[in-house]
């Protein structure tokens, strides 16, 4: 079964070709990173004129890259949300109108649960159940994963999203954009205990995230201090910032554990990809005898190929989307 | 009409959101809330105490939308939670529909208002949050357009529990 994904619920214009669930034939993407880069951030109008710009391309290369031909195709899928609706709807329509032209089953597939799932397009041996942790610039929660199809959200955050306080703190420092990759490289050369930022929720018995509080306490930090202080002492705040965070996501991780008894853990969503994120849960893995895998950093971020695959599955369940359904900004899994 | 504008000083993030609870009562379907204030001010945390005075259900959790823009959330009154952070100019709100949410049946609530200035309707709340301190922010209401003929006792009132004049 081949399986066309596409994907363009943020930055990102993204199309895939999947064969039964598992290999990735081609997996083109056109990033929007360079055209953001001189604003600091994601400028959704820009995002979505660029993805009208870019989808067909895009697709274009997807099938060019795997010496697919149209016939080939057996089902196109593609995000409906959660995301930018503008830049949703470039993908979903695409995607609606090539299922329409070639008569081949058409899917919405939710950007969460693609995700969660991401994994086992490398890694076929995980074992349900496993707490899922989705990390990323718009979303950071934990699901409990009994199977394809099967999530129960544990816990969320209640204000910022983990990469957003990357992204947040990094502007506020002036460290450029993307912020995840200028607080990770400039953290290295610092050191992480150098001062006491705050762990939001660690004392709290929900198994809820918060990081609008660290990213505020960053802000009184630079505040009350000199500017020479801060530009001395920078790598020791990005480094002292990012240990927080990371410490707030581990310290959950680690409750939920405990409260569900499940030892397998999936971490996923672009904050998966950095490296005190990893080595933090890897230790925590060897020192309580767990299993934590994540993604490559490619399946990490935003890509077609985890839209494609759970497309395939659901394909396969004899699933399909009505040609009205239409893109949902706030959508939940 | 005599403008409105009242100030109060709210400390810690409870009483930011118990303020924001008892402006949320008293605004009507169609009502545009203008929020001004820097990283960390409180705006978000002001958001969900709005939501709260719209009866918006505690499962329905107000948190930041400044990667999706926008957040929609079911209530006595439908809360429409903008998020411009990531938005330059008002050109780019074009494509988002902002018409359907600032001229339609809920409250729409907008973070990093002053982006879009010359998008905001003629009649709107506008909320400034200014911190003074860790804890302690100054915030002042203020009422454009026709709106500052509405409510203004009950907004002295509710402004006055937070030292407010």
């Amino acid at each position: 079964m081949l399986i066309l994904g596409i994907e363009s619920s943020c930055d990102d214009c993204a199309a895939a070709l999947v064969k039964d669930g598992e290999a990735i034939l081609s997996h083109a993407i056109h990033s929007q990173f360079d055209i953001h880069k001189p604003y600091g951030g994601v400028v959704p109008e820009l995002a979505s004129r660029n993805h009208l710009e870019k989808i067909i391309p895009v697709i274009e290369a997807a099938m060019n890259d795997a010496r697919a031909d149209w016939t080939d195709v057996d089902g196109i899928a593609a995000t409906y949300g959660p995301g930018l609706v503008g830049s949703l709807l470039v993908g979903l329509s695409a995607a609606k109108a090539l299922a329409f032209a070639l008569d081949v089953p058409f899917l919405g597939v939710n950007h969460l649960e693609a995700h969660l799932t991401a994994i086992f397009l490398e890694d076929p041996t995980v074992s349900f159940p496993f707490l899922g942790l989705l990390v990323s610039g718009g979303h950071t929660s934990l699901y409990r994963v009994e199977a394809f199809g099967a999530y129960t959200l544990l816990g969320q955050t209640r204000d910022d999203a983990a990469g957003e306080a990357f992204d947040k703190v990094a502007k506020l420092l002036g460290l450029g954009y993307p912020g995840g990759i200028a607080v990770e490289r400039l953290s290295v050369r610092g050191d992480p205990r150098a001062f006491p930022f705050p762990r939001a929720m660690a004392s709290s018995k929900t198994l809820d995230f918060s990081f609008s509080g660290l990213k505020t306490a960053v802000r009184y930090f630079v505040q009350q201090h000199e500017p020479a202080f801060i530009e001395a002492r920078l790598a020791d705040v990005v480094a002292s910032f990012q240990e927080a965070a990371v410490d707030t996501l581990v310290i959950k991780v680690s409750q939920a554990v405990r409260s569900t008894g499940v030892q397998r853990i999936v971490v996923s969503g672009g904050v998966a990809s950095n490296k005190r994120l990893r080595a933090r849960l890897e230790d925590l893995a060897r020192t309580d005898g767990l299993d934590v895998r994540f993604p490559s950093p490619q399946l990490c971020t935003d890509n077609a190929a985890m839209v494609a695959a759970v497309g395939c599955r659901r394909f396969r369940l004899g699933e399909s989307s009505p040609f009205s359904l239409n893109a949902e900004p706030n959508l939940l899994l | 009409m005599q403008p409105l504008r009242l100030t109060c000083v709210t400390n810690g993030p409870d009483e930011t959101m118990d303020l924001g609870r008892r402006l949320g009562r008293l605004l009507a379907a169609g009502d545009v809330v203008a929020l001004v204030g820097d990283l960390g001010a409180g705006k978000t945390c002001l958001t969900r105490g709005i939501a709260q005075g719209l009866e918006v259900p505690a499962s329905s959790c107000v948190r930041s939308p400044s990667f999706t823009i926008l957040n929609i959330h079911t209530g006595k009154h439908d809360l429409y939670h903008l998020d411009l952070y990531r938005i330059r100019t008002s050109a780019e709100l074009e494509d988002l529909g902002y018409r359907e949410f600032f001229y339609g049946e809920g409250v729409t609530v907008i973070e990093w208002a002053d982006k879009i200035k010359d998008l905001l309707p003629a009649d709107h709340f506008r909320v400034s949050l200014e911190i003074r301190d860790e804890s302690t922010r100054t915030i002042t209401v203020e009422g454009k357009g026709s709106v500052a003929g509405r409510q203004r006792i009950a907004l002295r009132s509710v402004l006055a529990r937070f030292g407010g004049c």
